[in-house]
């Protein structure tokens, strides 16, 4: 039989406030434990909470940006659930009515473009962390601490609809996201430090069955790999397990990335009921039309109009102008670079900053905004590529010499000191191809002959002969002429 | 030892303040006296935490404060507050097991704002755990008495305040009201209580019971005393979310309550020997059911009179969904307190049972021990109207006939009354241990006090006569006003206490 496989993503995005959600105490990540917490944080008696500004404004630029409406009026409610690292034992989140409600993250699978529409995006707090391992009592004994320092950091939930198709697709959906929220400012993007990661429901479904499977959630990847390989574990055994004769039962899986599976964490049985219910200490969230312009004139240029624009005005391919819109700061890179060239030169630049650039800051693990570089020495260079001065092969030799910050990085300068000018007079060059015709007869035989390979052979002994400096352009152009 | 305060020799805050200002009597010995009194008056168990270093130390700091001539509006005035507002320097338990101990490591708005004031406070009162009874008996450290009669309970659950003003232990306390607990213990001991609007006092720093009901407000022997203390605790706080910036576009501030009250008298005493000519006095029939004992009936007409003596007209008023109110209250304050209270869990701080099996089995046993049974019982409620399937049955029904009370009420202001009045309580204080067997006979009892508290408006509890008898125990008249109309109701309870000396009478000490 054939399967369709059902996939709805949540995201627990921490939001990149100074402060935490509910109280003034610090978000920066790795204090030592507790030192981040006061007395909202710790659920002291008589503490109450004060909502953020700087969270909601957040939760509004993301609201824009994916073209959702901006509830005029959203609710808080309690979440009730008792956890020794949840300090008051009940969750600040948004239940009924959540801030962001609807819009859409448009992305690229391959080539081919895709639309997940999103159910909403809610604001909620975190929760603190149980130490288990290595943790021990006043009394020396094994013991479990709480560390409080992560309780009340801010996050945006972040929920689609359950309209992606295969681990890619979530993947893609996942990484286009990422690059949303980072671009706005709104998240660091660690997902390593947790500031970004997924529970993702999935089912599978006979195709062409209207009805959705059981889903299951699996809770909590932190990086897009594991995100990929849990939903290709998931879908498998949930073929298995059906084709076999059982049945998917519905629950909350947790993926080991140890072992590539996941394993039944609760079922839907014994979930808790969490009683949700308004909180009565914080009145709903008014958020006036004044303060939606506000926040929408200051919206830097999202990534669908940058990459719409990339494609109408510098005639980039549907591809390459998502490629360089995944991240604002290569984004800006490119346009930086080409800038510096002249019109219809813009492919060049898309090609290497795509190509190279980012072959050596991966290579290098380097941040685009430390790439040793820089926009205007890459524009220098592809100039020199542009006007015939060197060949793409040499530009590669120059770009990693500016790479090594050879000449102060600036490419006319290497080319100058290594000598790499391109040959491109027609006389010096017509006297090489003499030289090589005189020296290569039986190949110039096989030519005559009709065997286009010997053609080929004979611009490799000019190249050679020209120390690869030769403009191939022109080697070509004089070889036909002199082999009649 | 005198058997009495030095403070009792004054007629009220007023007149105390103005001989601290005069050099007549010192902070110091006021506090020292006051201790003493306290102590010596150990059998009311009103006092949970007396600490007498911390309490001389703000009446030396307030000996200076007058000296620099840079005294508050308080300056001096021995207080004490009730043990749920947290502290830096008493423990503060909730007169629960569960808070055994605790030092809160910040005071709640209301405690700094009348410590920055210059009340001096004697420390912390008994009331019952978490603010959930309405005798005091649910103190986890035993009851407190009432000084009328050692026997009756002085009502609750801000029985320690009520309690400590009555026997003149303190010139004024703090007290918290959720459904009726400063106004109901005002009443039973004979003393006044005002809950203002909901939002006006700030509640950070209160042992939270039911968040969207509770308030704060003063307890003391006169409508102006509290207007004293009143005027100083109202105000904007930016740690409570519910706390209100602005009151009918009047800045919530010292000062607000003051001017409004202010604003009243002046126009009560431009009517010359009818002050109150014009006031509509609404008296709702739905108050003077069948379960109103004859000997509050009675007081309460009286008092009405009295009032029509003054100039005011009574009309009689429905407000229709008032027996409704008891089941929705006994809904929403238990669903909010099941939530409040579950970060009591033994984790972080507070009570933990000595043995345990598993994390789930910790958190019961001690919640179990830590909480008592009314605690227990409330949360238990609260839980189940909470639960899937039956929130909507309950808590959103319960929501439905909030909202109607509320409209009842503003129905009646819009065009009938300008106050409503009615009694506080169905009848006199009970004999401690009374209800024992009958855990929700006091909750019956609450109906007066439960519709000023969903609808979330400023209500009052003055003295207005005692029932008849062997022992006479006190009777409350209870005053509502419109929202944010605190001042002009202590304006209106003043000129009554102007006319009669019902708040002045003092129990005899047993």
């Amino acid at each position: 039989m054939e399967w369709e496989i059902v996939i709805g993503l949540e995201t627990h995005t921490q939001l990149s406030t100074e402060s935490k959600i509910f109280s003034n105490s610090s978000t920066r990540y790795g204090a030592p434990a507790n030192t981040q917490a006061n007395e909202v944080d710790m659920a002291l008696p008589g503490s109450l909470p004060v909502l953020n500004r700087g969270a909601v404004e957040r939760a509004i630029q993301f609201g824009l940006a994916v073209g959702a409406d901006i509830a005029p009026r959203s609710v808080f409610a309690r979440k009730n659930y008792f956890y020794p690292d949840l300090p008051k034992n009940y969750q600040i989140s948004q239940f009924e009515i959540p801030v962001v409600q609807g819009g859409s993250i448009t992305f690229y699978v391959g080539d081919e473009e895709k639309t997940v529409n999103l159910t909403r995006a809610h604001l909620e707090e975190d929760a603190g962390k149980s130490l288990h391992e290595n943790f021990t009592g006043p009394h020396g004994e094994s013991s479990t601490g709480i560390d409080l320092n992560r309780a009340g950091t801010p996050l945006l939930e972040i929920v689609s609809e359950p309209e992606m198709r295969s681990a890619a697709e979530a993947v893609a959906y996942a990484r286009t996201l990422h690059g949303l929220v980072v671009w706005l400012g709104i998240c660091d993007g660690n997902m390593q430090e947790g500031s970004f990661r997924c529970d993702a429901n999935v089912s599978v479904r006979p195709k062409g069955q209207a009805e959705f499977g059981t889903r299951c959630e699996i809770k909590n990847l932190n990086s897009f790999r594991f995100l990929e390989r849990a939903i290709q574990y998931e879908v498998r055994r949930q073929i298995e397990l059906i084709e076999d004769g059982g049945t998917v039962r519905q629950e909350t899986r947790l993926y080991d990335s140890d072992r590539d599976e996941t394993r039944s964490m609760r079922s839907k049985e014994d979930a808790d009921d969490y009683r949700y219910f308004p909180d009565p200490d914080l009145p709903p969230l008014v958020i006036g039309a004044d303060w939606v312009e506000r926040v929408r004139d200051q919206l830097p240029e999202l990534p669908a109009a940058k990459r719409a624009r990339f494609q109408s005005e510098l005639g980039l391919t549907g591809y390459d102008a998502a490629q360089l819109t995944m991240d604002r700061s290569f984004a800006a890179f490119f346009e930086d670079a080409a800038a510096l060239l002249s019109a219809g030169q813009a492919k060049l630049a898309a090609n290497w900053v795509l190509g190279e650039l980012s072959a050596a800051l991966n290579r290098d693990e380097q941040a685009i905004q430390a790439s040793p570089v820089t926009p205007q020495q890459l524009g220098g260079l592809l100039n020199r590529i542009a006007d015939g001065t060197i060949s793409n092969k040499m530009a590669r030799e120059v770009f990693a010499a500016m790479w090594s910050g050879e000449s102060g990085g600036d490419a006319d300068a290497i080319i100058e000191a290594r000598g790499l000018k391109q040959i491109s007079d027609s006389g010096a060059i017509g006297a090489m191809i003499d030289e090589v015709l005189a020296a290569n007869p039986a190949i110039v035989e096989e030519y005559r002959a009709g065997k286009q390979k010997a053609f080929n052979s004979l611009v490799g002994q000019v190249m050679k002969a020209a120390k690869g400096k030769a403009n191939p352009q022109h080697v070509n152009e004089v070889l036909k002429e002199k082999l009649g | 030892m005198s058997d009495m305060p030095i403070h009792n020799e004054f007629d009220g805050i007023a007149a105390l303040r103005a001989a601290l200002l005069a050099g007549q009597v010192s902070a110091v010995e006021l506090a020292q006296s006051a201790l003493n009194t306290a102590q010596a008056r150990s059998e009311l168990n009103a006092f949970l935490h007396i600490d007498p270093e911390l309490t001389l130390n703000q009446a030396r700091h307030a000996d200076q404060a007058i000296a620099d001539g840079r005294s508050g509006p308080l300056t001096g005035i021995p207080i004490a507050h009730k043990d749920v507002f947290v502290t830096r320097g008493w423990p503060t338990t909730a007169a629960s097991k569960m808070l055994a101990g605790y030092a809160s490591p910040f005071d709640a708005t209301v405690v700094s704002r009348l410590e920055a004031a210059g009340a001096v406070s004697l420390g912390k009162l008994n009331c019952d755990e978490f603010a959930m009874g309405s005798g005091n008996e649910n103190s986890a450290f035993g009851p407190a008495h009432n000084p009328w009669s050692r026997d009756v309970v002085p009502g609750g659950s801000s029985g320690g305040s009520a309690a400590a003003v009555a026997a003149g232990l303190v010139m004024a306390a703090t007290g918290t009201d959720t459904g009726g607990s400063v106004r109901q213990p005002a009443a039973l001991c004979g003393v006044s209580g005002i809950k203002p609007t909901y939002g006006t006092v700030s509640r950070f720093g209160m042992v939270a019971f039911g968040s969207s009901l509770d308030q704060a407000g003063p307890m003391a022997r006169s409508a102006k005393d509290m207007l004293e203390l009143l005027d100083v605790m109202t105000g904007f706080d930016e740690r409570d979310s519910t706390s209100l910036e602005a009151c009918d576009g009047v800045a919530n501030a010292p000062g607000r309550v003051r001017s409004d009250f202010d604003h009243a008298r002046q126009q009560f005493e431009a009517n010359g020997a009818t002050p109150l000519q014009g006031l509509r006095i609404g008296v709702p029939t739905e108050y003077f059911n069948e379960g109103l004992s004859s000997d509050v009936a009675a007081a309460v007409e009286a008092a009405l009179q009295a009032f029509e003596t003054l100039g005011a007209v009574r009309v009689a008023i429905s407000l229709p969904r008032t027996q409704l109110s008891i089941p929705a209250y006994y809904v929403i304050a238990p669903a909010e307190a099941s939530s409040n209270l579950s970060r009591y869990d033994g984790v972080r701080y507070g009570h933990r049972t000595q043995t345990y099996g598993d994390l789930a089995d910790m958190t019961s046993r001690s919640r179990a021990e830590g909480f008592g049974p009314e605690v227990r019982r409330r949360i238990l409620v609260g839980t189940y109207v909470l639960c899937h399937g039956y929130y909507d049955a309950y808590y959103l029904q319960a929501q439905k006939v909030r909202r109607m009370v509320t409209n009842d009420f503003q129905h009646a202001f819009a065009d009938q009354c300008d106050v409503v009045m009615g009694p506080v309580t169905p009848t006199v204080a009970k004999r401690i241990g009374d209800n024992r067997d009958d855990p929700t006979a006091d909750w019956l009892a609450d109906i007066y006090t439960l519709g000023a508290s969903l609808a979330g408006l400023p209500a009052m509890s003055i003295p207005c006569g005692f029932s008849q008898g062997d022992t006479p125990l006190p009777i409350g008249l209870q005053l509502i006003g419109n929202y944010f109309r605190e001042g002009q109701l202590l304006a209106i309870a003043d000129r009554y206490q102007q006319v009669t000396d019902w708040h002045q009478r003092k129990p005899e000490q047993h």
